[in-house]
């Protein structure tokens, strides 16, 4: 079957990792401002304003799209930071903003109306009631859905909604209410919500000891790896830990999404667009990634099966999976 | 739990011990001229480092018998071969294979997929390691265009005739000797 267009947005960390995207055939690129006002805000990446405008005039040649993502909330009396971060992605032409902060959406709304307004995952919005308030309040035209629902739920969820949905199909798997998640807060004192780094690498410490891997976040041990074994990332809610005697992954293995297999499943549940995490990744990541899901959403528009992906080199723990859209737990 | 995979060449054990009692000094020289001339062709790089760019990063190939330390400060960029013997003081070291080292400058491996197949390590101030990865990816460097350009008019004219060998050595050996994008 043909099934409907569906729309690739892709990351980007930066201006190089932006233009690799368009290359490899993105609809849509997704960027943020090199500052806490998105929820990549890591050294070294991001955009300043003459980036973000030649990033979407780059964008707008191949006849793509570029979305800026502000999407972590304001600090009580910094609002203006996030207010101007707003103002400064419609100069630079964006095709739209990614907000969660209900205020922020609230001053877009009023200020920029002609700017297009998503929902950011972080916003959580996980029911047809939450999105329908957010549209009819803000005028928010996408919701960009949380990484806990099924296929089955992404179905209920558009049969009752008349905005766009997008969903994650690969990369890094948050398993928690995103935007409302305080785990690494508790362990360095840094909000990713706010500051926008979810174990900021100024609290990360890596070691070789005996031959294992050691992670560190703050002052909590998470991971301990054998010499032959993938190492993960340094988050608290993949982290081994042990007690009452047990060793193991309290809340998710550290592996990673890749749902390329359920695409004509989400099509037909009536999605929009499809995900790719991944802003703090290099260029080769963007490039491989984005090629492969594009030859993916190409092959469904054909009426073709979605070639094999051939990606778990790049993922954490080198394996995949299919995270809640498959889901075995809650 | 997956088996650990990785795609990168090794460099070959006689070659490093062929390496092992060449002078460093010159090298030193060379490299520090090289360092110069990116930090002027590149100043990006300074700005996506901030206060890192005042940080020691020793980049240690680990199938090599020496690394380098790189002191990336705008005002004198340097970078230095140490020999395997000398353990120079380090705010962050960055090890694995020169193959993986190269091919992360040059776009062909992604820096967190290097991590998690163990290909790479880093100790001491992950902030800094992100930095200088961020920008050097960023600033899609081709090493083989930089050490061409230290070496003035006749280093240009010379990579310009080499670069079509350089490609080929890339296909046959697996590492990739030039830009990623330059290897389509």
């Amino acid at each position: 079957m043909n099934g409907p267009a569906l729309e690739l947005v892709c990351p980007a960390g930066t201006p190089a990792a932006l233009r690799a995207a368009v290359d490899a055939g993105a609809h849509t690129v997704y960027c943020g401002f090199a500052d806490e006002t998105n929820a990549r805000n890591f050294p070294g990446l991001n955009f300043s304003r003459d980036e973000m405008a030649a990033g979407a005039a780059y964008a707008h040649r191949a006849g793509s799209k570029l979305l800026v993502a502000i999407n972590t909330f304001p600090r009580a009396g910094a609002e203006a930071i996030w207010h101007h971060a707003v103002a400064d992605a419609r100069a630079a032409g964006a095709d739209a903003v990614i907000l969660a902060d209900l205020g922020l959406l609230a001053y877009a709304a009023e200020h920029q109306p002609g700017l297009r307004r998503h929902l950011s995952v972080q916003a959580a919005a996980a029911n047809a009631d939450a999105i329908m308030f957010y549209a009819e309040t803000f005028g928010v035209k996408r919701v960009v859905l949380p990484r806990v629902l099924s296929v089955e739920e992404i179905a209920a969820i558009n049969r009752d909604i008349d905005v766009e949905t997008e969903v994650f199909v690969f990369g890094g798997l948050c398993v928690m209410a995103e935007g409302r998640c305080s785990l690494s807060s508790y362990a360095t004192g840094r909000s990713p919500n706010m500051n926008g780094a979810c174990s900021p690498a100024s609290h990360v410490v890596y070691t070789e000891e005996q031959g294992e891997l050691v992670s560190r976040l703050g002052n909590f041990t998470i991971h301990k790896v054998p010499k032959d074994a993938p190492a993960p990332y340094p988050t608290l809610c993949k982290g081994c830990f042990s007690a009452g005697g047990q060793t193991g992954h309290v809340f998710e293995d550290p592996i990673s999404l890749d749902a390329a297999e359920l695409i004509p499943r989400l099509a037909k549940a009536g999605v929009t667009a499809l995900k790719i995490e991944g802003r703090q990744r290099s260029r080769a990541y963007v490039s491989a990634v984005v090629k492969s899901f594009r030859r993916a959403t190409d092959a469904i528009a054909a009426g073709r099966p979605v070639p094999v992906s051939e990606l778990a080199h790049l993922t954490e723990g080198q394996s995949s999976t299919l995270g809640a859209y498959r889901k075995a737990w809650r | 739990m997956a088996p650990l995979s990785s795609l990168v060449p090794q460099f070959p054990q006689v070659g490093a011990r062929m390496l092992a009692p060449l002078p460093l000094g010159p090298l030193s020289l060379l490299l520090g001229r090289a360092a110069r001339g990116m930090a002027t062709r590149h100043p990006g790089l300074f700005t996506r480092l901030g206060a890192h760019s005042e940080k020691r990063f020793l980049i240690d190939p680990t199938d090599l018998p020496f690394s380098f330390l790189v002191r990336p400060q705008a005002a004198r960029p340097r970078i230095e071969a140490v020999g395997a013997l000398v353990s120079p003081t380090w705010d962050c070291r960055i090890a694995g294979p020169l193959a993986a080292l190269i091919g992360m400058v040059h776009g062909a491996y992604d820096g967190d997929a290097l991590f998690f197949s163990r290909d790479i390590v880093i100790e001491g101030d992950t902030e800094a390691a992100l930095a200088l990865r961020n920008a050097l990816d960023d600033a899609e460097i081709d090493l083989f265009e930089e050490a061409a350009e230290s070496l003035g008019a006749p280093g240009r004219t010379a990579g310009r005739q080499l670069r079509p060998l350089a490609r080929a050595a890339s296909q046959f050996t697996g590492v990739a000797l030039t830009r990623a994008e330059d290897l389509l």
